[in-house]
């Protein structure tokens, strides 16, 4: 199959020929039956084309874009500066999706002893979940955003709550601060990094639920 | 100078099926800095960006791509006026955006010098190997040029001289690939 008119077949289809083209390709169809195959062919394709069903990432994207864009003030046409305001819940998730969270636990995604201004993509190993890209700085952003608002709120807490809150944090810097060091030493710990990871997702956790009972205390 | 590819469209595609009036609303909201509002478009057409993206810059790539998209688009809801659906100026703002990611794509491009082309599969004698590969994989192994006119025009419904436009090549060129494409898929579709 290798005629004149094999490589028209497609304009054929899509009505693109001339009159005088389409009568004589009509013709050749007629006395064809090689062409006339790929062209129900060609139909094929173009039908399945068009019928493609349009299906979600398998993981929710919406945090990374969230901590994206919470990490930088952007300038609207005209010079307006425009910042992107989250609420506590959507800053509490858009810190939360810095940690790749899975069924088999979860992995850092943070580079240890990179350069942390950088952004970043998580590709450590996992199961089930695509990785989420994330911002190294837009985790220290959005945690530093949830502590500055519970130091604005915190009068609107109980004082015993604001210093066991405080004691806490303490601890989970603490905690967070050792691991860093000890990953220093040894990149490739598995145990080291969900212990990291596991730790930092427990200072958001923490900020969260802070932050939410400032919100039910206004 | 704004390029021609984000120019609004007065004709709404078929597959934008998003409901206009809300999503102007939200737009309006999300360009004066409301989240919850950027976050409903987002859940409003990320389906379909995503799958634009996989479909023209393959699986690997399609994750990152999305999220570039809507960034990118929050950067320019400023320039959003409301003429058209904001799922068709969204659609276009990611085209423009995936095309000028092609050359970054170094992943796509080792993907194709390893001899995967669905167009040199389809020149030698059919095996069971193609029976194992469905529809929408084998777009993913279309050489570049070839899927993204067969994208852009049997997916996503643009014409030749829209398409031509966009990358920058004759309608002639366009035309060919889009052959060469429907072509090497030919054998995927189920008979």
């Amino acid at each position: 199959m290798t005629d004149v008119w094999t490589d028209r077949l497609s304009e054929y289809l899509d009505e693109e020929l001339s009159a005088p083209e389409r009568e004589s390709l009509e013709a050749h169809l007629r006395e064809c039956g090689a062409c006339a195959g790929a062209l129900e062919e060609l139909r094929g394709v173009a039908t399945r084309a068009g019928s493609l069903d349009d299906r979600p990432p398998a993981a929710d994207l919406w945090p990374g874009i969230a901590a994206r864009i919470a990490a930088r003030s952007e300038t609207a046409p005209g010079g307006v500066r425009r910042r992107f305001t989250f609420t506590v819940p959507q800053l509490a998730a858009a810190a939360a999706a810095l940690v790749v969270v899975t069924a088999g636990g979860m992995w850092l995604a943070l580079p240890l002893g990179g350069d942390r201004g950088q952004p970043v993509v998580a590709s450590a190993p996992y199961a089930g979940a695509e990785p989420v890209a994330v911002a190294a700085s837009a985790y220290d952003a959005a945690v530093a955003e949830l502590q500055r608002m519970l130091n604005e709120r915190g009068d609107q807490l109980d004082s015993a709550t604001v210093r066991v809150l405080r004691e806490n944090l303490l601890v989970i810097d603490r905690a967070i601060g050792e691991a860093r060091a000890a990953l220093a030493e040894d990149p490739s710990n598995a145990y080291l990094n969900r212990h990291l990871a596991t730790t930092m997702w427990r200072k958001v956790h923490l900020l969260r639920r802070a932050a939410t009972l400032t919100g039910e205390a206004t | 100078m704004e390029p021609a590819i984000l120019r609004e469209q007065s004709v709404t595609r078929e597959r934008d099926r998003a409901p206009a009036g809300s999503d102007a609303a939200d737009a309006r909201r999300a360009a004066k800095g409301d989240p919850e509002a950027f976050e409903r478009l987002y859940h409003a057409h990320v389906a379909r960006i995503h799958s634009l993206a996989r479909r023209m810059l393959g699986e690997q790539d399609a994750d990152e791509a999305t999220q570039d998209a809507f960034v990118r688009a929050w950067q320019k809801l400023g320039t959003f006026r409301g003429d058209a659906a904001f799922g068709t100026w969204l659609h276009r703002l990611a085209i423009n955006l995936f095309l000028g990611q092609r050359a970054k794509r170094a992943r796509d491009r080792e993907r194709l010098q390893e001899g995967q082309d669905v167009t040199e599969i389809a020149e030698r004698k059919r095996s069971g190997l193609e029976l194992h590969i469905d529809f929408e994989a084998a777009i993913g192994r279309l050489p570049m040029g070839a899927r993204e006119v067969f994208v852009l025009h049997d997916v996503e419904g643009y014409k030749h001289h829209e398409i031509a436009e966009m990358i920058g090549v004759t309608t002639g060129t366009t035309k060919a690939q889009l052959h060469r494409a429907r072509m090497a898929l030919r054998r995927y579709v189920e008979r």
